[in-house]
């Protein structure tokens, strides 16, 4: 769920960092320091998640988690997204310094989206809950997956079959992401109640 | 599995001052990302390569990393000159790729290894903690610094936490398969570290106010650039400055 350096354009590259510079300072505006601890520490886990592999069919697919993220952090959610991908390109050099504004966007726009939108699901009952996780894992990476395939586009109308097989590849990738964000919301609630009710 | 294996050394690129490197890095890899001529992509490539050889990485390692960066522009070989359309085709064997896509491919292989390159040469070789405290001078908000030097602090111990569990769960007899079962086991490994640094959290958190945080963090060492640090500052913007002036030129490729 990355895209590298030097394949997008400057108008795409230009506003994929404005629109993260835009959310990521919200995020801030709310994030106050009793709370900046919580964040640095989820923000570190979602950086884990990305290490763990779980198999499906003949392969195995790293987790993102961004909408669980969405869910428990809310607007939050964008500067420990951007944090995290910070931290991957230091790390493993996956996207880059100057691509990180559309990553961040890619990843974090539809992680926030999803978590303020199907939030309220979560007071409901079990079967509600269970919609409420594995909707806000599905979606999420349903619309980064379209994000990408449209940053490519834009990019060049030429790589349009290529969006295409990005957008098609990351199918089974979206069901495993709804399972598991199911049962971690449903983990949660039974276990420790209190994160999810972190941003409210 | 989390490390920074380049950031031990001593060369010249290792003494530079973080917030030098940062510049550098950012305005070359800005510089290639806008390039789209092949000459200048290539120029471009050259230079930073030498940077990185002057930067002395593990070869192993190196080889390993640039590898496992490589898995997209591999994917982008594979699928682009097949796709793109474009009126010019080449024939090979059964496949009819088209130049255009060829083209671009090779452009991309560049400018992306290129940026590549020069990270590796200037900000892997420094560690994590410099750059986060490098960034928070250069003007990033303090909160998003902040945020970034605790999680990098936090990670390792998070990472810990869960192969902890992973490992409770293969001596368990627990093994991955296709099934629900499966993922619900995952789900419940991730769901456990959540509420264990959930908890780390508020700790660490009280142990600070103890101390008396109050929002900043105090690096232990805080070089200030020195001479050899802006020498080296204006030897990274003359490169940004070439390869930018050169894009402005005409090339027939």
């Amino acid at each position: 769920m990355h895209i590298s350096e030097g394949i997008l354009t400057a108008p795409v590259l230009a506003g994929g960092a404005v629109l993260t510079t835009i959310g990521t300072s919200i995020g801030l505006k709310k994030l106050d320091y009793d709370r900046i601890m919580t964040v640095s520490l989820l923000s570190a886990t979602f950086f884990v998640a990305s290490l763990i592999h779980v198999p499906i069919g003949p392969g195995s697919v790293h987790l993102l988690l961004g909408g669980l993220l969405g869910l428990i952090l809310g607007w939050g959610a964008f500067p420990a997204i951007v944090v995290a991908l910070c931290l991957q390109t230091i790390f493993f050099q996956y996207g880059g310094l100057v691509v990180l504004g559309v990553n961040g966007f890619i990843i974090a726009g539809p992680a926030v989206l999803c978590g303020l939108l199907l939030k309220s699901l979560l007071n409901g009952t079990r079967r509600k809950q269970m919609i409420g996780g594995f909707l806000a894992g599905f979606c999420s990476m349903f619309l980064s997956a379209i994000l990408m395939a449209c940053a490519l586009f834009f990019s060049d109308a030429g790589f349009l079959r290529v969006a295409g097989i990005v957008l098609a590849s990351h199918l089974p990738v979206m069901l495993i992401e709804g399972l598991i964000t199911m049962f971690v919301v449903t983990f949660l609630i039974r276990v420790q109640p209190e994160i999810l009710s972190l941003n409210t | 599995m989390i490390d920074e294996p380049f950031s031990a050394g001593s060369t010249l690129f290792h003494k530079r001052d973080p917030k030098v490197k940062l510049i550098g890095a950012a305005t070359i890899s800005i510089v290639l990302a806008l390039c789209s001529s092949i000459l200048v992509a290539g120029i471009g490539f050259i230079i930073t390569a030498i940077l990185l050889f002057l930067s002395k990485p593990a070869p192993r390692l190196l080889f390993k990393r640039l590898l496992q960066v490589n898995i997209f522009t591999l994917f982008i070989w594979i699928t682009l000159p097949l796709t793109y359309g474009g009126d010019e085709t080449v024939h090979f064997f059964f496949l009819n790729p088209s130049l255009e896509g060829i083209r671009i491919a090779v452009l991309i292989s560049l400018k992306s290894n290129g940026i590549l390159f020069c990270f590796l040469a200037l900000l892997a070789t420094s560690s994590t903690a410099n750059l986060g405290h490098g960034m928070e001078k250069l003007g990033v908000p303090r909160k998003l610094s902040f945020l970034l030097l605790f999680s990098y602090r936090q990670l390792f111990v998070i990472h810990q936490e869960y192969q902890r569990l992973q490992r409770a769960a293969k001596l368990r007899g627990f093994t991955p398969k296709n099934s629900l079962h499966t993922y619900r086991t995952f789900s419940h490994l991730f769901g456990m570290t959540l509420v264990k640094s959930w908890k780390r959290a508020e700790r660490v958190h009280q142990a600070m106010i103890l101390r008396g945080f109050n929002g900043s963090l105090i690096p232990l060492n805080q070089p200030q650039p020195s001479r050899a640090d802006y020498f080296f500052l204006f030897a990274m913007l003359l490169i940004s400055l070439l390869l930018a002036g050169l894009s402005f030129i005409s090339f027939p490729l």
